[in-house]
């Protein structure tokens, strides 16, 4: 007991993962299996969804197979979303560093997925409402959702002092994970047009089981793609960070 | 308490003395509902039915073009450093900043309101549910402004960045607002909705602000 007493407490695994380094010889092993796995998981569900299940049907005709990039598209629009507030609360109680840059990964990353389901919405929209773009609650909690990726992104870009500003915007992070379900009630209260909740329902999928199969591959296959995307941004900030203060200390050592 | 209403004074003492904002305010607020007409035509009709949406663009525009100001001059001249070791902690120096912006920007509006239903041809009672409407929703305006403005008050060049984060937040207060207009007063659930989200964004939002302060100044 004496002996335990007087060694220095290990850290536990989530201080050590703090460290940028360690993080980054922990996870750079991962991200090749990552990428095959997500390359795997894409040909499956693409195969799945073209060659095993109908091509169309009744009420969206031949459109049905953007139904397959356009609902993983928007399930990942509200994900990472949620996967930035998750990195707010890491940066605001904890002050994990890796919490900072995993925020900042992830904002461009949910900017690019949400301007994706607009844009497989309105081309969808087009053949079966008869427009590209319509005022309903959905599509336009999903519009607003963009301008708050938007204004993150420009939040991020307005500061220099990174450490200021991962803070700064994990309480706007916060905030606005708050106002999100106000806007969706308050948007779906405004207009509804978009068909309800088909995926989940309490009596199951209201769904087809040969086109709910190929599609649960894709949301697997996407958020997969986002998991790779994220871990590859995450590195390219750290390494971003260390030249720059590396840039930093030979500014100071010529001035010297 | 006193401390409080001493910031209150302090603030509408400051906004009174140094110049005409408020002013300034109520001529942006006229002139975006004066421009209406000219890009829609002057159709009394037609005018007279879009009015209660052109009188809530305008407050809304006016009240984000001033949040600014919430913090700028205190960040600037130093008072921020004093009202962080006040006698009141600094999530009622917002709240208290956050009365007097509110007294400064959406009172003036409300105030100016009549003229502008005058020169869109409303008639008086949905004059009043406009009026009755904004004087609901301009705090939940303020409440969000004042967190826009506590997030961007350390970026030197922050410009334009406050009214473009806090926009999206506050569209819910518009459906609300002008969803109770031709409602029937007292009973509307946009009516009963607007008031809570005042409510709750005004309780809610000191804090957040007040946070977002301390990391921005430290």
């Amino acid at each position: 007991m004496t002996e335990l007493a007087t060694q220095p407490k290990q850290p536990n695994w989530f201080s050590r993962l703090a460290h940028p380094g360690n993080f980054m010889a922990w996870t750079r092993p991962l991200i090749m299996p990552l990428a095959v796995l997500t390359a795997l998981a894409f040909v499956t569900g693409l195969w799945l969804a073209f060659f095993r299940a109908p091509l169309e049907t009744e009420n969206v005709g031949t459109t049905l197979p953007i139904l397959y990039i356009h609902v993983p598209t928007a399930w990942l629009s509200q994900f990472i979303y949620g996967a930035m507030f998750a990195a707010a609360l890491g940066t605001l109680v904890w002050r994990h560093p890796l919490a900072d840059v995993a925020a900042r990964a992830a904002a461009p990353l949910g900017a690019a997925f949400t301007v994706l389901a607009l844009f497989t919405g309105a081309l969808w929209g087009r053949p079966t409402w008869g427009t590209f773009w319509e005022w309903d609650g959905r599509m336009t909690s999903t519009l607003i959702l963009l301008f708050i990726y938007l204004g993150i992104i420009a939040l991020w870009r307005a500061f220099d002092d990174q450490l200021k500003a991962a803070r700064i915007v994990a309480i706007f992070t916060l905030v606005g994970s708050v106002n999100i379900p106000i806007i969706k009630f308050s948007v779906d209260w405004w207009n509804t047009l978009h068909q309800p909740a088909t995926l989940i329902t309490s009596t199951g999928p209201r769904m087809a089981p040969e086109i709910f199969l190929p599609l649960m591959v894709m949301l697997v296959s996407f958020t997969l793609l986002f998991v790779t995307l994220e871990l590859v941004s995450i590195h390219t900030g750290i390494l971003k960070r260390r030249a720059d203060s590396l840039s930093r200390q030979a500014a100071m050592g010529s001035a010297a | 308490m006193s401390a409080f209403f001493a910031i209150v004074g302090r603030d509408l003492k400051l906004a009174a003395r140094l110049g005409g904002d408020a002013l300034t305010l109520v001529l942006f607020f006229v002139m975006v509902g004066a421009v209406m007409p000219f890009a829609i035509g002057p159709d009394r009709v037609l005018l007279a039915q879009l009015a209660p949406g052109i009188i809530w663009i305008a407050a809304f525009l006016s009240m984000l073009l001033g949040l600014d100001r919430l913090f700028r001059a205190d960040e600037d001249d130093g008072s921020m450093l004093l009202f962080r070791h006040a006698v009141i902690p600094l999530e009622a120096v917002v709240a208290a900043k956050m009365l007097a912006h509110w007294l400064l920007t959406a009172v003036p509006v409300l105030v100016a309101t009549p003229l502008l239903a005058v020169m869109l041809s409303m008639d008086g009672t949905s004059w009043g549910e406009t009026a009755l409407a904004l004087l609901l929703g301009t705090p939940a305006l303020t409440a969000f402004g004042t967190i826009g403005a506590a997030v961007t008050v350390s970026l030197k060049r922050g410009g334009l960045l406050a009214p473009v984060l806090i926009l999206p937040l506050a569209i819910p207060v518009l459906i609300f607002g002008v969803a109770m207009i031709g409602a029937p007063v007292g009973s509307s659930a946009a009516m009963l909705f607007l008031s809570a989200l005042s409510l709750v964004s005004v309780a809610f939002c000191p804090f957040a602000a007040a946070l977002a302060l301390r990391v921005g100044t430290e």
